[in-house]
């Protein structure tokens, strides 16, 4: 079953359940799957079935109870906390549908945290910030705290955050839930370029819109996948 | 994470939440401070005291009327409870004690002066001319007493500045006669501003020859000999022979006290030492106070800051640099309310050496260092709780937070 090449993640009978009070929550139930670098996946299904807890997993927030999770070759269920950071810093990108952004620093100092977190020269950081905020067009507002910034742009902050440190796995937890259509449009436009640079871009959403986007859709119940569909790539003209 | 970027994370986070962070700083600040001017003022009271002794003369040794007991029942106390009277007598055989350069027999009473047509009431002081110069006075005008080779005692007195000063203003009082008591002096000297000794100021004296004295108040017996001996070493041997000399000439009863300048200083020094330490004591607990506070501020904003610590994790900070961050706060405030605090109480020692210019209240280095070190071991101590629970929270919670 197992890949050994190309794979990026690789899921093997993933077991993860939750104590909920006396009873037991089977969030992810023999789980199994492949996803390939430069994917665009789309994770659906309605709420509790299990689709944040796979998030979660896949971004080494969490660890399955049973099962192997290996990423890039490489079986991560039995790294330390360290390690995990690590692979989290570099491997990695989150975007919240709630952006996550500290309130008391400014746009920039935002976009430059991951950078911070993993001890990278201030010299570097700067030239990086200073590009970043270019591609994302965020140079006028780069001084401004998230409070003065619109949802737009707090999304964009955030993604140019997650993605600052070059990620292999791009994981979108419902990053247009907080926007209007027009913006969330704008956002996950952004995404999608990304994603064709040869980011691997994992969403997950209840938006059937969004989730039709994607080339591959995963739709989830009960802490299991009902159904993987993988369209034909549309030719964009 | 490095050591830089980890200060100024801390500080952006301190200084985020000014409201709290203040009332943080205000609350370390004023125990630091509680801690340097309690310090201070126990300091400042030893040396005063010392300073008061010191300024009584050198090399005394001083003798008094009575004997505390220190050595248990003795029979000859059945007997005769009451000592007998210390006279000049006494003080003049002393003398010729080895080892005694000079010696001032002292009494003291309260009486009156009356002079320009203004009364007032003075402690009066009768000694010899040697107690100018075994209490080291100084004079502002004219001479001290002088020498009463019969000890009939002459009319002479000498005032202290305050005295001149409320009864003859600016006007010269060298061979005033004056009233004091039912004896007519005069005039002949006055002492400088401000002498100092064993809390009496000098300004307020007059100082009349003791026959003159001890007739006025009725009186054979002395408050208190003063000896000075010739040197440090021989205190000890006057003491002996002084001791020895008084009890031959009071028929084998040992009824004086002999107490040398060195001792009372040295116990002295002890007991005020330990007053302060306890003083200090207390002041510690108004900062294990504020340490408490920074553990309870810091808590609070772990709580607060639960979203924010679930990022960082996400972003890639490993448990330690999270701890870091946070222990690294409690401390960077606990030492500003620290530095905040000895400036308070440097301020604070400042005033009271303003208000009270006679009180050495200069808060030593050993205060400033204790203060700082306990604001900063109590922000480690107390940041080290909230730093922990900060690591240890569970990423995925944190984040589902909103």
């Amino acid at each position: 079953m197992l890949m050994p090449n190309g794979g990026l993640i690789q899921l093997q009978s993933i077991n993860r359940t939750f104590m909920l009070g006396d009873s037991q929550v089977h969030a992810l139930r023999d789980v199994n799957l492949n996803i390939v670098s430069g994917e665009y996946i789309a994770v659906m299904g309605p709420s509790g079935s299990g689709k944040s807890t796979l998030l979660n997993l896949l971004g080494l927030l969490d660890r399955p109870d049973t099962g192997i999770y290996q990423l890039e070759n490489r079986d991560v269920t039995s790294l330390s906390q360290d390690e995990l950071a690590k692979i989290r810093s570099e491997r990695i990108g989150f975007i919240f549908q709630s952006f996550h952004l500290v309130p008391r620093l400014t746009a920039e100092a935002n976009i430059e945290l991951p950078l911070v977190l993993s001890g990278m020269p201030t010299k570097e950081r700067t030239k990086r910030v200073l590009q970043a905020l270019k591609e994302y067009g965020l140079e006028d507002r780069a001084q401004h705290r998230p409070n003065e910034l619109s949802g737009g742009q707090r999304q964009r902050v955030a993604i140019a955050r997650a993605t600052i440190l070059r990620p292999a796995v791009l994981l979108a937890d419902e990053p247009t839930g907080n926007l209007d259509r027009v913006t969330g449009e704008e956002v996950v436009r952004l995404l999608e370029e990304l994603n064709a640079q040869g980011m691997t871009l994992i969403t997950v959403t209840h938006d059937p819109v969004l989730g039709a986007r994607a080339r591959r859709q995963i739709r989830m119940e009960d802490g299991g996948i009902i159904s993987d569909v993988t369209n034909a790539p549309t030719i964009i003209t | 994470m490095k050591p830089l970027d980890t200060l100024r994370y801390a500080r952006d986070a301190a200084t985020g939440t000014p409201l709290r962070t203040g009332l943080l700083l205000l609350a370390i600040s004023i125990g630091v401070a509680a801690v340097v001017i309690l310090i201070s003022l126990g300091d400042g009271a030893r040396r005063f005291v010392v300073g008061q002794f010191s300024s009584i003369g050198t090399n005394l040794v001083i003798v008094l009327p009575g004997r505390s007991e220190t050595r248990g029942f003795n029979p000859a106390n059945l007997v005769t409870s009451t000592p007998r009277d210390l006279t000049v007598d006494d003080a003049n055989t002393l003398l010729r004690v080895d080892g005694v350069l000079r010696i001032a027999p002292v009494v003291i009473g309260t009486t009156e002066i009356n002079a320009e047509g203004k009364l007032r009431e003075a402690m009066m002081v009768g000694t010899n001319d040697d107690f100018f110069r075994v209490r080291q006075l100084k004079l502002g005008l004219g001479r001290f007493l002088s020498k009463d080779e019969i000890g009939h005692g002459s009319a002479e007195v000498v005032l202290g500045a305050g005295i001149r000063r409320e009864i003859f203003g600016a006007e010269n009082p060298l061979g005033k006669t004056v009233r004091v008591g039912d004896r007519r002096l005069r005039v002949v000297g006055v002492l400088s501003e401000g002498g100092q000794g064993l809390g009496m100021t000098t300004d307020e004296l007059l100082i009349v020859p003791v026959a003159t004295a001890q007739a006025m108040l009725n009186s054979n017996t002395l408050f208190r000999v003063l000896i000075e001996a010739r040197s440090r070493e021989q205190i000890a041997n006057v003491k002996v022979h002084v001791l020895k000399v008084i009890t031959q000439r009071h028929e084998g009863e040992e009824d004086i006290t002999v107490i040398t300048q060195d001792a009372v200083l040295e116990t002295f020094d002890k007991i005020l030492n330990v007053l302060t330490l306890g003083v200090s004591g207390i002041a510690a607990i108004s900062l294990a106070v504020a340490g408490i506070l920074v553990m309870n501020v810091m808590l609070v904003s772990v709580t607060q800051r639960t979203a924010e610590i679930g990022l960082l994790k996400a972003l890639g900070a490993t448990s330690t640099a999270v701890r870091q961050l946070f222990i690294v706060e409690a401390v960077l405030l606990s030492l500003t309310g620290g530095l905040l605090g000895t400036g308070l109480g440097y301020l604070g020692a400042g005033l009271l050496r303003h208000l009270y210019p006679s009180f050495p209240a200069y808060p030593p280095l050993w205060a400033v260092a204790a203060g700082l070190g306990t604001a900063l071991v109590s922000g480690l101590v107390f940041g080290v709780m909230p730093a922990r629970r900060a690591a240890q929270l569970d990423p995925i919670q944190a984040l589902s937070k909103r």
